[in-house]
């Protein structure tokens, strides 16, 4: 079974002289225990792609399913199974500045229906996989934009998400911390999940088994990790 | 070049034979730099030519000559350790000759030859980075394990650089191709000369 499978997916946004295609023609599956990463230049399409991936914006055209559920009908089923099998980290962080960083991870679960100590533990864990096992009592004022980006990334993470979804997850980390953050999604994907990541940064990108890239909203490119016996010769 | 500064610096540490030296150039480098035992005692023949290095003594009973450091060898270790790596400023670089020639001739669409480019090159970023993947966490890596690491960092940041020139020039000549056209435009509206450019016509 596929995590995400995209089949001929278009996306317009806007209306009249505003009207864009933000994305053409997609055809794109991400397997349990692969992480994809997508590249391309700004305006590109990389952020629609990862928003029509979790059901954030509607395709106008073509299918998508999230481990073989479609992502079409009623939005409440849509909601559905966002909740059960998809990990947001997004570039606007959507934290709750009066909340802690524990409630802030926490809260998703505790809506989905997870006891409220079953969710604080778990949440405890996330928080502490990204290096935050001492801010957990702290206001989202109090920290740093640093460490506000990796409660966002916790809160992403935790639980038992399937399907991760992650715009530009390390940009306003520095190369250690972001590093720790991609051996972490890089992990989850080695325990089976999967992971669609957008990233300008290609040093991001090459912790993807496969690396696609769009230019104006249409798949231009793939690449798979060298074979070692090859390019190690390159590099001596 | 390197080598031989590398050998002075490992003779730093005491009077050393060839086979001293190669194991502790393996060590230092993680393995990464790849250095037979003939290009040791190649080296330890120029350096002792140049008065940089002498033998510490008669050879031992399997015949190993023990070489220690000169005055002068210890100066020419200092500066190379205090001078700055020089970076060429004009590089024969063939990949930069490459997007060139295509963008000069219209031989092959520079766009094409970008994008082979990136695609090969994100290979083997994607391979120093499961290089790095299987690394442990920094503190708990023994020295030579962290020499590795510390290249393959290296190594990352070179490929890095490529793709990211790569993005560059696409953006460069792409918003040249804009402002040129809008340009067209313009022109085309006051006289009604449409004459579209040429990859001959990119002479800059």
């Amino acid at each position: 079974m596929k995590a995400l499978e995209l089949t001929n997916v278009g996306l317009v946004l806007g209306s009249g002289v505003g009207r864009t295609q933000a994305l053409t023609d997609i055809n794109l599956t991400v397997s349990p225990g692969e992480l994809v990463a997508v590249t391309g230049r700004s305006g590109s399409g990389k952020s629609s792609l990862c928003n029509v991936s979790g059901g954030l914006a509607s395709a106008t055209m073509g299918e998508i399913s999230v481990f073989s559920e479609p992502l079409v009908g009623n939005e409440a089923k849509v909601a559905e199974i966002r909740r059960r099998f998809v990990g947001y980290i997004f570039q606007d962080y959507n934290l709750i500045g009066s909340l802690t960083a524990l409630e802030n991870v926490s809260l998703p679960l505790e809506l989905g229906g997870t006891p409220v100590a079953e969710a604080r533990a778990q949440a405890t864990s996330a928080l502490e996989q990204v290096e935050l096992g001492f801010a957990l009592k702290r206001s989202i004022g109090e920290l740093s934009g640093g460490e506000q980006q990796r409660v966002a990334i916790a809160r992403g993470l935790v639980g038992e998400r399937k399907l991760f979804l992650a715009d530009e997850p390390t940009a306003a980390l520095d190369d250690v911390t972001g590093e720790h953050i991609l051996r972490l999604l890089r992990s989850k994907c080695d325990e089976g999940a999967a992971a669609l990541m957008v990233t300008h940064d290609p040093a991001q990108a090459a912790w993807a088994d496969r690396v696609i890239r769009l230019s104006e909203g249409r798949l231009v490119g793939e690449s798979q990790a060298a074979s070692e016996s090859i390019e190690l010769k390159g590099l001596h | 070049m390197a080598v031989r500064d590398a050998l002075l610096g490992l003779l730093s540490q005491g009077p050393r034979h060839g086979y001293q030296l190669k194991s502790g150039f393996d060590a230092a480098t993680g393995s990464a730099w790849p250095l037979n035992i003939g290009q040791v005692y190649s080296t330890l023949q120029r350096l002792e030519k140049s008065d940089l290095v002498e033998p510490a003594g008669p050879p031992d009973d399997g015949g190993r000559v023990t070489y220690q450091l000169t005055g002068s060898g210890r100066k020419e270790l200092n500066d190379w350790l205090s001078g700055p790596v020089a970076q060429p400023l004009a590089v024969r670089d063939e990949l930069s000759l490459k997007v060139l020639i295509a963008l000069v001739t219209g031989a092959a669409p520079v766009d094409e030859v970008i994008q082979a480019q990136r695609t090969g090159a994100m290979s083997t970023l994607q391979l120093l980075t499961r290089m790095k993947a299987e690394l442990a966490p920094v503190e708990t890596l023994a020295d030579e394990e962290l020499a590795w690491a510390l290249h393959v960092d290296r190594m990352v940041f070179i490929v890095n650089a490529e793709l990211r020139w790569l993005d560059l020039t696409e953006d460069r000549l792409d918003q040249r191709a804009n402002k040129r056209s809008q340009k067209d435009d313009q022109a085309a509206g006051l006289n009604d000369d449409n004459s579209d450019l040429k990859p001959q016509d990119v002479q800059a």
